[in-house]
């Protein structure tokens, strides 16, 4: 890692700069204090009910623009208990009462089914109350996780207030060897920077790796932003991001480039040719080892799926590596399709069929595993290696099991192999 | 406002899982309920060990992971009157705030498990009886003063309908 420190009076205006003070109407720097009109509000399962209560407490009555408004049941879904179903006839009701868009059960995570939505692209301002609202940033959008009273507030007014936040550059030089993905840049790049590196901080990501990477692979990347304490994880748009956004939207955005004289908090560069597939030991995030020092530590769960891991060229890859195979008779494999039309997607490709003839147990899009509120909660002592974004003790719903992050080409290898294995070893 | 209590020390980067576990946020919107359950991953009895007023006291990115506000609301209905931390977490830091709970930036290394405190918001620095020393406080963003002045941000819209900060 070599770091460079850019701070000076330059006139230039980064990617976050340049689109608050679009959205504000006021030309702001970094550490400015404005409010911006939103383009687009999303709540889930977890949040929502909550700020639909902080909403009537607000004494808001009718949504700012139904229209631009999203709830989605993705996190405890289909609801495993008789609370969860009463928030979730909260939502429904809600959404169905003020007209704006209800994602119900089966529909996938928020974070796959908003871009899918078409509605955000380059230079859109969105404020989501769940952490990883980060994602959209792989579309050159400023997106960013907010609690339920904030959301209350975006839901009646189109605003929010926002301290405009410095940026930390990650350059990122070099190709990935094979076998290496965008999940293990990302968790490299924390494990560098700790998971208070960026607090209160944007993470701007560019360099050949970035630029190489697909559209699924920068979402990877965007998404775990907030696991270094990032208000976002921004990226350029390219022609990478017009053909993945064509497929599901005929707007027209406007790309927002940093200046190359915009003011950054902090330069840091990597040359990543040679990066390991990496992986994150319990309970943190930021616990990283290349895979080399933890190979053979046993597992009895596999899990892919969650916003970070759950699309087709991640189902697609664990496909390819299990096609033709069984998985360990003492693991128990568990795949969650990001969202309907990936799991639509990768049926007609016959990947749902390899995945499951290997022995995988496939469930509904969502995010339930992830979170630990249903559909795969570790026993006492076991161990889970997941394609998450968390690892915190419990976080799967028992705090008495250990929970690895990796790519899911290391998820699928150690799934055949019952422990920690290299993916290098499978992928041709 | 002004809170006396005893304090209780937890270390660094004290997620949201762990003030409340993703496996009760999900099933009620009982503040109360979910209370009994704060901290439990990292102090199974936790909650039974809180007298009304006391503190939590953290080391540094208290409250990073996810965005769910139940975390504060648990801790505020544990009957925590503030967390104090090195530093805390974006999302947390906002929620907490939107819902009326001091959230307290200071370094906490001068205070131990079991310290009285005495805290006076408005006066920047609180006061640790047990060490008998004065401890500074990173004053909050003027937005944030004007929000908990306000009553939290549901009050704040409920006076204004909508943001008003000039």
């Amino acid at each position: 890692m070599k770091t460079t420190l850019e701070r000076g009076i330059n006139l230039g205006k980064t990617i976050i700069e340049k689109i608050l003070s679009a959205h504000s109407g006021q030309d702001c720097r970094a550490n400015d204090i404005v409010v911006a009109q939103v383009d687009y509000i999303m709540g889930q399962d977890g949040t929502s009910p909550l700020a639909i209560r902080a909403f009537e407490n607000m004494n808001g009555k009718e949504l700012f623009d139904p229209d631009k408004v999203a709830l989605v049941i993705d996190h405890s879904a289909p609801s495993p208990l008789e609370g969860v179903s009463a928030l979730h006839k909260l939502m429904r009701e809600f959404a169905k009462q003020k007209g704006c868009h209800l994602y119900d059960i089966g529909a996938g995570v928020c974070h796959q089914l908003i871009p899918e939505s078409g509605q955000v692209g380059p230079g859109s301002l969105v404020i989501g109350a769940d952490s990883h609202t980060c994602t959209y940033g792989a579309l050159n959008a400023f997106s960013t996780g907010v609690g339920s009273t904030d959301l209350a507030g975006g839901l009646i007014s189109g605003k929010m207030w926002f301290k405009v936040p410095e940026t930390v550059k990650f350059v990122c030089h070099g190709v990935l060897p094979p076998g290496v993905y965008a999940k293990d840049l990302i968790l490299y790049l924390i494990g560098q920077v700790t998971a208070d590196g960026c607090t209160y901080m944007a993470a701007e990501y560019t360099g050949e790796a970035i630029a190489a990477l697909s559209m699924e692979g920068r979402f990877t990347v965007a998404n775990m932003a907030i696991e270094m304490g990032a208000k976002a994880g921004l990226m350029e748009a390219d022609e990478k991001t017009f053909q993945w956004l064509k497929r599901y939207t005929d707007r027209e955005f406007t790309p927002v480039s940093s200046d190359a004289d915009a003011n950054y908090h902090q330069v840091l560069e990597f040359d990543v040719s040679k990066l390991e597939p990496q992986v994150a030991k319990p309970h943190r995030v930021d616990n990283v080892a290349p895979i080399s020092r933890v190979l053979g530590a046993p597992i009895q769960q596999a899990f892919i799926g969650t916003c970070t891991n759950g699309r087709l060229e991640d189902l697609r890859l664990a496909a390819s590596i299990l096609e033709g195979k069984k998985v360990h008779p003492d693991v128990r494999f568990i795949v969650a399709p990001a969202s309907r039309r990936v799991y639509l997607d990768a049926m007609a490709e016959g990947v749902i069929q390899k995945l499951v003839e290997a022995g995988a147990a496939v469930v509904t899009p969502g995010c339930g595993p992830c979170v630990g509120t249903h559909n795969g909660v570790p026993a006492d002592g076991e161990t889970v290696l997941s394609t998450a974004n968390r690892n915190f003790k419990g976080r799967m719903g028992n705090s008495n099991a250990e929970i690895y992050l990796a790519s899911p080409a290391t998820v699928a290898a150690s799934a055949l192999t019952g422990v920690i294995t290299d993916p290098r070893e499978f992928v041709k | 406002m002004k809170y006396q209590g005893k304090c209780h020390k937890f270390g660094n980067d004290v997620n949201t899982d762990y003030i409340i576990s993703g496996k009760y946020k999900f099933k009620t919107l009982d503040m109360n309920e979910l209370a009994k359950h704060v901290m439990e991953d990292l102090d199974p009895d936790f909650y039974n060990k809180i007298t009304p007023g006391d503190f939590i006291v953290a080391g540094t990115n208290f409250g990073c992971g996810s965005s769910r506000e139940q975390a504060p609301l648990a801790i505020k209905h544990a009957n925590i009157s503030a967390v104090l931390a090195k530093s805390f977490a974006r999302i947390f830091y906002r929620n907490a705030i939107n819902t009326g709970l001091p959230v307290i930036e200071c370094d906490t290394d001068l205070i131990d498990a079991g310290d009285l405190l005495d805290i006076d918001l408005a006066s920047g620095y609180i006061i640790n009886r047990s060490k008998d020393i004065t401890i500074a406080v990173k004053p909050l963003p003027q937005v944030m003063i004007k929000i908990l002045n306000d009553g939290g941000l549901a009050a704040h819209f409920r006076k204004y309908g909508g943001f008003k900060f000039d």
